[in-house]
């Protein structure tokens, strides 16, 4: 038994050996409001203060706490003044997003405010670079804390309408460390489960004795195979392409995938360690790249899918050919990228029981009713007998769009009827959940002698790993838009997915796009060179206007906004390009290593699926009280759904949104508002709450025939309605209420309006696209290969800013991981397992970013609104690379341009 | 059996003698290393050992508890020969491993990116280890004898890290190369004290460079050819070529390949030793 203090209040514990100080707060003492990312010191969400230092307390051992005094964010928030002042400027700029990393960078922020007054960027970036965030970009965070330690702070906005940059809605709990995330819900006495993984990338296995090896482990309650599905041992998004296991039989297809789980109490699976369960492997020859799994005697990895490929996208519109012979210059390009990782803070996890027949599973989802249909399907159960209830959701990007824990807490519950927890180790996470999928790229385009391009022709092929996740979307969205936001009248566009023995590469912010911009932003730099014009206004010579066909055929007669994203830069790209130069002569002549540079580039998005369905629907009612209920089930991963949705519903029926009561996501209670995926759900949602609350505004106003433009007051039991000069009473206890108490209600739906593409991939794909500009500048130190960015500025065409705080933290956010991609991440299955040798930017790596919002109102959007969510990020890589060869002169065909490969370029090139 | 956190040494060692304790200190290496079903059945806290604890100034020069932390370094009054100890401790990790991270556990974990031990093998460090039997000291050099191996015997423990004296006009600089600002393994390291005469020649230079060989080495052939001539030759520009870094063996991994890892190791030894002798400057 060891004593200690936990935010001021005297505590008895009795830990194990090697038992962390995090795993006792959270399991032991409650503070699940002490995150766990890595258990590996490389993310520092679970920071706490011993004695007034801040350290990870993944990495301390329990025993040391004693007689010490331990502070989390949850005591800190309630008691400590600079920690009160940190959670609000933290909310007032946005700086906590998904949530999930805000208790260390908080917490640390604390210890650093205790020691130094006032501190500077760079002393606030020092103290909390050891918190890894990867959604906010950080620099919100900085300013956060700088403004904390100031005691500089304006009115907190909490009750604007659309367009204004209200605070978010869901803030509170996320700042105070109240937010429930998915490994918070399950209680310490629930039964966990672990996975038993193929250590080999492609193998056999045969198991020993399952049930011998559970009678002989006190503690061990279950085994979990294929032979305990009773519905579909296949799963997959796209229908057609239903194609993973649950648990792999005979044969696995990737290192990672599962084989069969382990159901135990927490003390037997805290001694089980995984090479203790009976599974013989026998390895088996594995494909690990496309050329690999190409090869004419590469092993198959899908019955059907010949020489290994998943399927194909397609777009021609005119000769390409045709335009590339006609032109004046060329240029072409061979590109490749790596597998990205979504590295959220938060791994998978969740909670499962059964209850009265039904199962019941609290999860970190991005899209809760695909979930339950999975798990229904899985369990051979009625859809009606599953609920999924999505908790607080530490960073998604497209990973939690599939199913990782669901189906193994669900058969974990249904067969030890009991409840059950699970959440994956890092290395799990990272082995056995989806990746961007690296692409192979090659890419010609020419121009005519004024710049225009003409014929375009691209070629990519996409790894699309063991199984068919997202893969077929990603094919099908990167011939729509390999293009870029241009004129292109030429243009043929040929993606494939290629299988091999790798994670499944899936949704990924983005879909494939940003590896596409990569080709052709690069390429537009070469070719602008080629035909002497400035690379912006070359972009801006080819950029789509309205009314302008793009590759798909599709015109807009409004909303198409890339030519003002392209000239708000204009004034910045000269100074920074002339900046440069002048940087560089001087540099040269002095022999220094260092050298500036400026890149641009530009990137759209279509905002929803790629021509098929996406409904969306909002609820909402009034209860007797006359408490307005939103029943919201777009799932806010961090990007904001929780309050744009709500902005949107407000304005249309016309109360501020304060007085809203919120109803979350649940599948029990909120209709399906689609996946939070795609960018879609400002846009699709947001119509869908546009509509549910003008429905609702109708119905109040029909009830006292008032006209369109009245103002409503809701009251105690009423609704206070003026209209002109006349008012009216609308008493809610007089009329009488549905089962759900709702005496006035609505529920709206809104799809998308789209077509269908044709075989030559001519339709209208998306109902609106975004758009983007993005400037980087860097300095490229020649004789180390190591490149810095040193600032962005991001215009942004998001056609009506909804929330302006919640669109800049998006642009910032989306900027931090292109710089990564770009830069730095490369996952290889079996080396970067972890996050210390998968390396995600931190706190000093994001410049500071200005962003400028564009709006140019599209003809479908809620109050012309265009989603954002993926467009932060295209530009972001390309803008760098060309940054990079404005600084050094060498074009980078490969990211991530790791120091390594820029220096290696560098030295081919003949400059260094 | 059992979770042991003695107060005084030889409390330790009686326990390090009754059996196979884990030594576990800050815990920073420790914990990211423990698979699940792999806890050990003991381990031994040396961390509230008084004598293990501090730095201090011996006779022969400077005595770093083994138990010091890294924060406990970087902010220790110490002369300019420990800046590039310090610049190196301000680069573990981040702050939270270096308030818990001890110095003796960077030595121990034997990572050939291990930050600290580049500034230590310039510093001519030497390790003290102590066992029921007493006491010896091993040269740091010959401490760690490969990857995650180093010349520990079953019943030892690291007590403390020497640093003979240097003279008060030595200067040192310290410089780790990675792809990102905080929290990141080194591609390579350079570390580098430097004493200059009064008429600017260089009287003693070490330089030491980690992560482009199994243990971090000590370039002896580049210090003895530095070693005598005049630092104003190479405040600009330093001549660090290939040839003298033979003592270097890197091999190709995520970070790096080999041959750019010999590239920047002459790149930073440069500037590394630039900088030294610029701080000598300052001295003299």
């Amino acid at each position: 038994m060891i004593g200690f203090e936990l935010n001021g209040r005297a505590v008895e514990i009795t830990p194990e050996i090697g038992e962390r100080l995090s795993e006792a707060l959270r399991e032991r003492l409650g503070a699940r409001d002490v995150k766990v990312g890595c258990d590996a010191g490389d993310c520092g969400a679970c920071t706490v203060l011993v004695d007034g230092d801040a350290v990870c307390s993944c990495l301390m051992q329990a025993q040391q706490a004693r007689g010490r005094s331990v502070e989390t964010l949850a005591g800190l928030a309630a008691s400590d003044a600079q920690a009160k002042a940190l959670a609000e400027s933290f909310q007032d700029l946005g700086a906590a997003q998904c949530g999930i990393c805000t208790p260390g960078m908080i917490v640390s922020a604390v210890a650093l405010l205790r020691r130094v007054f006032e501190p500077d960027q760079s002393q606030v970036a020092d103290a909390l670079g050891g918190v890894l965030c990867r959604c906010t970009g950080y620099r919100k965070i900085i300013e956060a804390v700088i403004r904390a330690s100031r005691e500089e702070r304006s009115p907190p906005n909490e009750f604007g309408g659309v367009g204004s940059p209200v605070r978010r809605l869901d803030g509170r709990g996320k700042v105070e460390g109240t937010e429930m995330f998915s490994d918070d819900v399950g209680s310490a006495d629930s039964l966990r489960v672990r996975i038993i993984r193929s250590p080999h990338a492609r193998a056999h296995f045969e198991f020993g004795d399952l049930d011998e090896f559970v009678a002989s482990r006190s503690g061990v309650e279950a085994v979990l195979t294929a032979s305990d599905i009773k519905g579909a041992n296949k799963f997959g998004v796209i229908p057609g392409y239903e194609d993973q296991p649950v648990y792999a039989e005979a044969e696995t297809r990737f290192r990672g995938e599962a084989v069969a789980a382990v159901v135990g109490t927490a003390s037997a699976m805290e001694s089980f360690a995984d090479e203790e369960f009976p599974v013989l492997w026998d390895p088996l020859p594995a494909v690990a790249t496309i050329a690999e799994a190409t090869a004419a005697d590469a092993p198959q990895l899908h019955e059907g899918r010949d020489s290994n490929t998943m399927c194909s996208g397609f777009v021609r519109a005119g000769d390409a050919k045709a335009g590339l012979a006609r032109a004046y210059r060329t240029v072409q390009g061979e590109f490749s990228t790596s597998f990205v990782e979504h590295a959220y803070i938060e791994p998978e996890a969740g909670c499962a029981s059964k209850a009265n027949g039904r199962l019941e599973m609290h999860v970190g989802t991005q899209t809760p009713v695909m979930d339950l249909e999975a798990v229904a399907d899985i369990l051979g159960m009625d859809r009606r007998d599953v609920r999924i209830v999505p908790t607080g959701v530490g960073g998604g990007f497209g990973s939690k769009l599939d199913i990782s824990v669901q189906p193994h807490l669900a058969l974990a519950a249904l067969k030890t009827g009991r409840g059950v927890r699970i959440v994956y180790s890092r290395r799990e996470s990272m082995q056995s959940t989806t990746k961007r999928h690296p692409a192979e790229i090659r890419m010609k385009i020419g121009a005519d002698k004024d710049g225009l391009v003409s014929g375009l022709h691209f070629e990519g092929r996409f790894n699309t790993g063991a199984y068919a996740s997202w893969g077929p979307t990603v094919v099908n969205r990167v011939p729509v838009h390999a293009s870029g936001p241009y004129k292109v009248q030429d243009y043929l566009a040929v993606a494939s997915g290629i299988h091999t023995n790798c994670p499944p590469s899936g949704a990924f912010r983005g879909f494939g796009v940003p590896q596409s911009a990569i080709a052709q932003e690069s390429l537009f730099d070469d070719l602008a060179a080629a035909v002497g014009i400035d690379p912006l206004e070359f972009r801006m010579i080819n950029a789509l206007e309205n009314g302008v066909p793009t590759v798909c055929g599709q015109t807009f007669p409004k909303g198409v906004g890339i030519r003002k994203c392209l000239a708000a830069l204009r004034g910045h790209w000269k100074s920074a390009r002339s900046e440069a130069e002048s940087f560089n002569r001087h540099a040269e002549l002095r022999g220094s290593p260092l050298r500036k540079g400026a890149g641009i580039a530009a990137g759209w998005y279509g905002c929803g699926n790629t021509a098929l369905p996406n409904p969306s629907t909002i609820k909402a009612g009034i209860l007797a009280d006359g408490t307005v209920v939103l029943h919201q089930g777009a799932v806010d991963i961090g990007q904001g759904a929780n309050t744009v949705i709500p902005q949107i519903f407000a304005e249309a029926l016309g109360v501020s949104v304060d007085i809203l009561r919120i109803v979350g996501a649940d599948t029990d209670l909120t209709p399906d508002a689609g996946k939070t995926s795609a960018s879609r759900q400002t846009f699709v949602t947001g119509n869908a709450a546009l509509l549910t609350g003008e429905a609702l505004r109708a119905s109040v106003l029909k009830l006292c025939n008032a006209s369109k433009d009245a103002e409503l007051r809701f009251g105690r039991g009423a609704i206070e309605v003026a209209d002109g000069g006349l008012s009216h009473t609308v008493n809610l206890d007089r009329l009488d209420p549905d089962p759900e108490g709702y005496v006035l209600r609505a529920e709206e739906t809104y799809n998308p309006p789209t077509t269908p593409l044709d075989e030559e991939g001519q339709g209208a794909p998306y109902a609106q696209y975004g758009y983007a500009a993005q400037l980087a500048t860097v300095e490229v130190d020649i004789a180390l290969g190591t490149t810095i960015a040193t600032g962005f500025v991001a215009a942004h065409d998001v056609g009506r800013a909804i929330n302006p705080l919640l669109i800049e933290g998006q642009v910032q956010g989306g900027i931090a991981q292109g710089l990564g991609m770009a830069l730095m991440e490369e996952y290889v299955p079996g080396r970067t397992e972890n996050l210390h040798d998968y390396l995600i930017p931190t706190i000093g790596d994001i410049p500071p970013i200005e962003t400028i919002i564009i709006e140019e109102p599209d003809a479908h959007g809620p109050f012309g609104a265009k989603g954002l969510g993926e467009h932060a990020l295209i530009p972001t890589a390309p803008a760098l690379l060309n940054g990079i060869r404005h600084a050094c002169g060498v074009r980078m065909t490969c990211v991530p341009a790791t120091p390594s490969r820029l220096r290696a370029a560098i030295k081919a090139s003949g400059r260094g | 059996m059992g979770y042991f956190a003695p107060a005084s040494l030889d409390d330790a060692l009686s326990v390090l003698d009754r059996g196979d304790a884990s030594i576990v200190a800050g815990g920073t290496d420790f914990f990211p290393g423990l698979a699940a079903g792999k806890r050990p059945r003991s381990i031994l806290d040396p961390t509230g050992i008084e004598v293990l604890k501090g730095i201090a100034r011996t006779p022969g020069g400077w005595r770093i508890g083994a138990a010091a932390t890294w924060s406990d370094i970087v902010s220790e009054q110490l002369p300019a020969c420990f800046d590039a100890l310090k610049e190196a401790g301000r680069e573990v990790g981040s702050i939270q491993i270096q308030n818990a991270g001890t110095i003796a556990g960077n030595i121990c974990n034997a990572s050939p990116a291990a930050d600290g031990v580049p500034p230590l093998l310039a510093l001519n460090a030497e390790v003290e280890i102590a066992s029921a039997a007493g006491t010896r000291r091993v040269a740091l050099g010959d401490f760690i004898t490969g990857v995650r191996a180093v010349d520990l015997r079953p019943g030892e423990l690291v007590s403390a890290i020497h640093v003979p004296s240097v003279d008060s006009s030595a200067a040192s600089s310290f410089l780790k190369l990675g792809s990102r600002r905080y929290l990141v393994i080194s591609i390579a390291m350079a570390a580098v004290v430097a004493r200059t005469g009064k008429d600017g020649t260089i009287e003693d230079i070490r330089v030491a460079v980690g992560s482009c060989s199994a243990v971090a080495v000590r370039l002896r052939e580049l210090e003895a050819r530095l070693s005598g001539t005049q630092a104003a030759e190479f405040h600009k520009s330093p001549i660090v070529t290939p040839e003298d870094l033979e003592e270097l063996s890197p091999i190709d991994d995520i970070r790096g390949s080999a041959s750019y890892r010999m590239e920047a190791a002459a790149e930073l030894c440069g500037r590394a030793i630039a900088t030294a002798l610029e701080r000598c400057g300052g001295h003299g």
